[in-house]
């Protein structure tokens, strides 16, 4: 047992310190251009929060959720910004740096030549892209607190939930990278996000939708980890974010072994 | 593992790349402490042999032992012993010199403050610690390769797999290389290398195959296979002439070959004074003579064609 055992426990600490040592050297290459862009992303929810949230909030007036709640304007687009800017920092890191760094930077071409496995690269380069996703939703959920649009108990429950919602974003664009021919697939992947951005019940319950639409748009992942946000922080959440932490759970599993064995055969060639 | 076992076994062993057959079944011995090259024009399939062994290919067929290990099953362990200089360096551009060095032995999971020491030491070692902060950018091509080999000793490996080194290198970067890389040697480190130069193969390797089309079409030591597969001395003849052609005809029979080219006549001779005196007697009177002894190039020359290759 002990030998069955062992190896594979050893093996799993040797994993997790050879995705560390692909964290750290993104860690190393951090230089202070890369802060500006680090603001942008806390910035560009935060915009979307004060424009629509707050100003067509005034005009929107109180809505009330299916549960019955009657909530403000801003408060039920908040967490759904939240949702949002989780999603887009973790695909900016893992659709165009990643894509960048395997395609153009050639640098796992260096990297595979060392005990360091495909598996390995793409569990670090989302636990990097997962420190930018968490640095913004903190910020973030520290915004909603100060505008009065949720409580910190219900924030400090949000956090780990908009780090999942990153994390399966991120392995999901990661996964979507080992497909892309070239930048101009990029685009493509950008219309999606802002299509998702705008149709995940963000900025409209997705109740108002015709019913074929309301399934349509209930399926995809932005909706779910907008369901589960908006659950904890306005307090509505029950049993519903079952179904959502499982999605997410498929989603960062998925991507994740689907971007490994995928890069194992765009590398080991 | 006994000190006789080869650290590197390939038995039959092939690549493919869909319907292009890179390497076609070859045999292959490296024995610890040696330095081995895979000498071939562009394509022979050498590159592809030196990823396979660097186990970032996975073989089409046939045998390959690594350090008495499965490439494939066991690739983490054997990388984990292996220094790897590719062809094409492919150094981290968002890191300094140092930190690329530091990285990677990161990678190798070596302790941070073994790394920074091991890494000091190296950029000595290439002659590169004046440059240790800057970026990878702007450094020369050769201080690029030196960089590259570097980085390829930072886990102490047992085996350096080395695929052309000084390629494009201007002659001070490449003499520079070839003296660390014998150093290497002198502390027992096993040298694997590809090269398609002749006076490369010659200076830094006990044993080579020259290989083309994907095969192995011979293997020695570089004096060995110019004994079997070319002579003792070349002479070089240049008549003034246009074309060579018209005395060549009247050189037959001298030495062991004659070779046209279109500029010379090259003679394959035991002894090259012996046979510039004949060239006399037939009363020929070429406008310039050289006689030098057999390269490694006429071998390769010899076994591959004068035709060129992409």
């Amino acid at each position: 047992m002990v030998t069955l055992v062992l190896p594979r426990l050893l093996d799993v600490s040797g994993a997790s310190r050879r995705s560390g040592s692909v964290v750290e050297r993104n860690v190393a290459a951090l230089k202070s251009v890369y802060w500006l862009l680090l603001v942008s992303g806390f910035v560009e929810p935060l915009l979307y929060l004060l424009s629509i949230g707050v100003g067509v909030g005034a005009l929107v007036g109180d809505l009330t959720l299916p549960g019955g709640e009657l909530v403000t304007y801003a408060a039920f687009v908040a967490p759904a910004m939240l949702a949002s800017s989780a999603m887009t920092g973790a695909l900016a890191e893992t659709t165009f740096n990643f894509f960048g760094k395997m395609k153009y930077m050639k640098l796992y071409d260096g990297v595979i030549a060392t005990p360091v496995r495909p598996f390995e690269i793409a569990l670090g380069e989302l636990a990097w892209a997962m420190l930018r996703g968490s640095a913004y939703s903190a910020a973030f959920l520290a915004v909603m607190v100060l505008m009065d649009l949720t409580t910190v108990a219900r924030a400090l429950v949000a956090f780990p939930a908009a780090v999942l919602v990153g994390f399966a974003f991120g392995a999901l664009g990661m996964m979507l990278s080992t497909f892309m021919r070239s930048w101009q697939d990029f685009d493509l992947m950008g219309s999606a996000q802002f299509t998702l951005f705008l149709f995940s019940g963000t900025f409209v319950p997705a109740e108002a939708y015709p019913s074929l639409l309301r399934w349509v748009v209930e399926v995809t992942p932005l909706y779910r980890a907008v369901h589960l946000i908006r659950g904890i922080s306005v307090g509505t959440a029950g049993w519903s974010w079952l179904p959502d932490v499982l999605y997410l759970l498929v989603v960062l599993t998925l991507g994740l072994l689907v971007a490994s064995r995928r890069m194992g055969r765009l590398l080991y060639k | 593992m006994t000190r006789a076992q080869p650290l590197i076994q390939a038995r039959g062993l092939v690549k493919r790349f869909g319907d292009f057959t890179a390497v076609d079944g070859i045999d292959v011995e490296v024995r610890s402490g040696e330095a081995f090259g895979f000498l071939g024009p562009n394509g022979a399939g050498k590159s592809s042999t030196m990823r396979m062994v660097g186990c970032i290919s996975p073989p089409s067929g046939g045998e390959l032992r690594i350090l008495g290990m499965d490439p494939v099953r066991d690739g983490p362990a054997i990388r984990a012993r292996l220094g790897v200089c590719p062809q094409l360096d492919n150094l981290d551009p968002e890191l300094t010199v140092r930190e690329n060095l530091t990285t990677y032995a990161r990678y190798f999971g070596i302790p941070r403050r073994t790394a920074r020491a091991r890494a000091a030491e190296l950029l000595d070692f290439v002659q590169l610690s004046e440059r240790a902060d800057s970026k990878v950018e702007p450094l020369s091509g050769g201080m690029k390769r030196r960089l590259t080999i570097a980085r390829a000793l930072v886990n102490e490996p047992e085996i350096v797999l080395l695929d052309e080194p000084t390629t494009g290198l201007d002659p001070q970067a490449r003499h520079l290389v070839w003296e660390r890389l014998f150093r290497l040697k002198q502390q027992g480190v096993t040298l694997v290398l590809t090269t398609h130069y002749m006076d490369e193969a010659e200076q830094l390797c006990d044993r080579l195959v020259v290989m083309d089309g994907g095969r192995i079409v011979a293997e020695g030591s570089p004096r060995a296979l110019i004994e079997r597969h070319s002579t003792r001395e070349v002479v070089e003849l240049r008549f003034a002439a246009e074309s060579q052609e018209a005395f060549a005809g009247k050189l037959d029979g001298l030495g062991e070959r004659v070779e046209v080219l279109p500029d010379r006549i090259l003679l394959y001779v035991a002894d090259g004074d012996a046979a510039v005196a004949e060239v006399g007697a037939l009363g020929l009177t070429p406008a310039n003579v050289l006689v030098r002894r057999s390269s490694l190039e006429d071998v390769f020359l010899h076994l591959t064609g004068r035709t060129l290759v992409d």
